[in-house]
């Protein structure tokens, strides 16, 4: 990674709303090509709805995206689907099919964006299973995994298709703690065998610190601060200390501070 | 006079949002028959659907479509020895299944079945991200989820009521023929007598249409489910479920009667 190498994702004053409320103000950020950026975030600073965007699920009301070289706001849906090729996505709760089997689910995007023969297909799908430690799986339906299963079986199907980019909402996200190791692992095995650029929604705070190259911070829809995993934890914003530090944005949302005043009566 | 405001201005709010999802509902189906054409179309899924709305439904349709021959046709012989006229009985049991009964009940019964699963799956897909994995995926959610569900209700439909319409006529039989001792030859001969061309057309393009609306609406629920941000998950597939099931039935019946009015 240079510094004189085009970003693979840039965004450029990003405002989005919904209705008439406004959920992302300014946003600006270039990732470039083979890193590992970490979008990191409370509930309801944005997060997801940033990834939305770079998803082209959702149009900006002001500002640009543009993901290798096609800017999102103005490229027609076939020159989306093309892009969406070089895209994996694995999804918070896997968003698997359920009406397919675990092997149908990973074949899917081969089957429809392919000209590969089955027996290929197949092979692919298996590969990527062994991949994820899910071999044998693929004859599973989704809910008969767990939701570690489901994650990885959710990645297996993001990369088979051997994308450019790779985007994960929440991957760690109600997972125990050593799944959400395995899954940090797996995350840079796959980083250092596919050099692929990975953008990671995520409000966990050791696995964003273990895998990041770069941080973005994200507060009330504005960008607090970007930089590399050391910035962000020696960073002077209190609110990031706060975020790091697990403490509470004010006295307010502290929950012995209010039953304590509740107890002696000063909130009546 | 802040209240009277409120009010309109909430009538404005329903009116907007019911325009809206006619709307949706409209580039909705134009999208889905649009994905016919534009690749080679999923014929496995479709296989799959037409087996689900099809076959899976018979055994319920069979029983339905005996019982209500069999009622129509007590009711019809009740009725008809009072004038003397117990020989129209075949001819009496046959038009009202085909021109009516067969058409509406197979409706119905494919509602009850087909309509209500339909909105509930495609409002949990829509809630886990389905839809938005398929998007992502490239994959054309109309081409690849909605298309074979239409295709197979538009096909099944036609063939389940043909289906009704003789069981029905056979229940009819065993009332008339079999428990009251009418005459077989003239209950048979009737039919064949009385039921022309045109009485089938009908029956089967009332099919045909309401194999569209029965499966078009709950489709549209569950795909536009998250719209309605005041309910969500369970509650919203749910609450979407219900509307779609009612007002499958209510689209169903006012095209029947919008049909009957045209081709009679």
């Amino acid at each position: 990674m240079t510094e004189s190498q085009q970003p693979i994702i840039s965004i450029k004053n990003l405002d989005t709303h919904y209705g008439d409320r406004q959920v992302l103000f300014d946003v600006n950020l270039d990732v470039q090509p083979g890193e590992i950026m970490v979008i990191m975030g409370g509930s309801g600073s944005g997060k997801s709805t940033l990834l939305k965007h770079l998803l082209a699920l959702k149009n900006p009301t002001k500002g640009s995206v543009h993901i290798d070289g096609l800017a999102l706001h103005s490229a027609s849906a076939g020159e989306i689907k093309q892009l969406r090729k070089k895209m994996g996505v694995a999804f918070q709760g896997g968003a698997m099919l359920s009406s397919l089997t675990v092997g149908e689910n990973i074949r899917l995007p081969l089957e429809h964006n392919s000209k590969l023969d089955r027996q290929t297909i197949d092979i692919m799908m298996r590969m990527k299973l062994e991949l994820m430690s899910l071999a044998g799986f693929e004859n599973l339906m989704p809910s008969e995994l767990s939701g570690g299963m489901l994650k990885r079986a959710g990645l297996a199907r993001a990369v088979v298709m051997d994308p450019k980019i790779l985007f994960f909402d929440e991957p760690s996200a109600g997972l125990d703690p050593i799944t959400s190791v395995e899954l940090d692992e797996l995350i840079l095995k796959l980083r250092e065998a596919m050099n692929m650029s990975m953008v990671i929604v995520t409000h966990e705070l050791d696995s964003a610190f273990k895998i990041a190259d770069r941080i973005m911070v994200l507060f009330d829809g504005r960008v607090a601060q970007i930089g590399t995993v050391d910035e962000i934890k020696h960073s002077d914003d209190i609110r990031i200390q706060n975020l790091i530090n697990r403490r509470p944005r004010d006295e307010a949302m502290d929950g012995d501070a209010y039953l304590k005043r509740l107890v002696s009566g000063e909130n009546s | 006079m802040q209240g009277i405001l409120q009010g309109i201005a909430s009538i404005g709010e329903l009116v907007r949002s019911r325009v809206n999802l006619i709307g949706l509902a409209g580039v909705f189906l134009f999208k889905t028959c649009l994905s016919l054409f534009t690749d080679i179309p999923p014929f496995r899924e479709i296989v799959k659907q037409i087996h689900f709305v099809g076959a899976r439904s018979l055994t319920v349709l069979l029983v339905s479509a005996l019982f209500t021959g069999m009622g129509v046709a007590l009711q019809f012989y009740d009725t008809l020895v009072r004038f003397g006229s117990v020989d129209l009985l075949g001819s009496a049991v046959a038009l009202s299944l085909i021109r009516e009964l067969g058409p509406v009940m197979t409706a119905l019964m494919v509602i009850a079945r087909v309509s209500s699963a339909t909105c509930a799956e495609i409002g949990i897909m829509r809630s886990e991200q389905q839809f938005d994995a398929l998007d992502c995926m490239a994959i054309d959610s109309y081409r690849y989820v909605m298309l074979p569900r239409l295709l197979a209700c538009v096909i099944a439909l036609p063939i389940l009521t043909a289906v009704f319409d003789m069981v029905g006529m056979f229940g009819g039989y065993l009332v008339g023929v079999v428990i009251q001792g009418e005459s077989a030859g003239a209950y048979v001969q009737g039919i064949f007598d009385t039921v022309n061309f045109k009485d089938v057309l009908m029956g089967q393009v009332k099919s045909l249409v309401f194999g569209v609306v029965i499966i078009w609406v709950p489709m549209v629920f569950g795909y536009y489910m998250h719209l309605d941000q005041t309910q969500s998950g369970a509650a919203g597939v749910s609450n979407a479920t219900t509307k779609a099931v009612v007002l499958s039935a209510i689209l169903m019946l006012i095209s029947n009667y919008v049909i009957t009015s045209l081709m009679l």
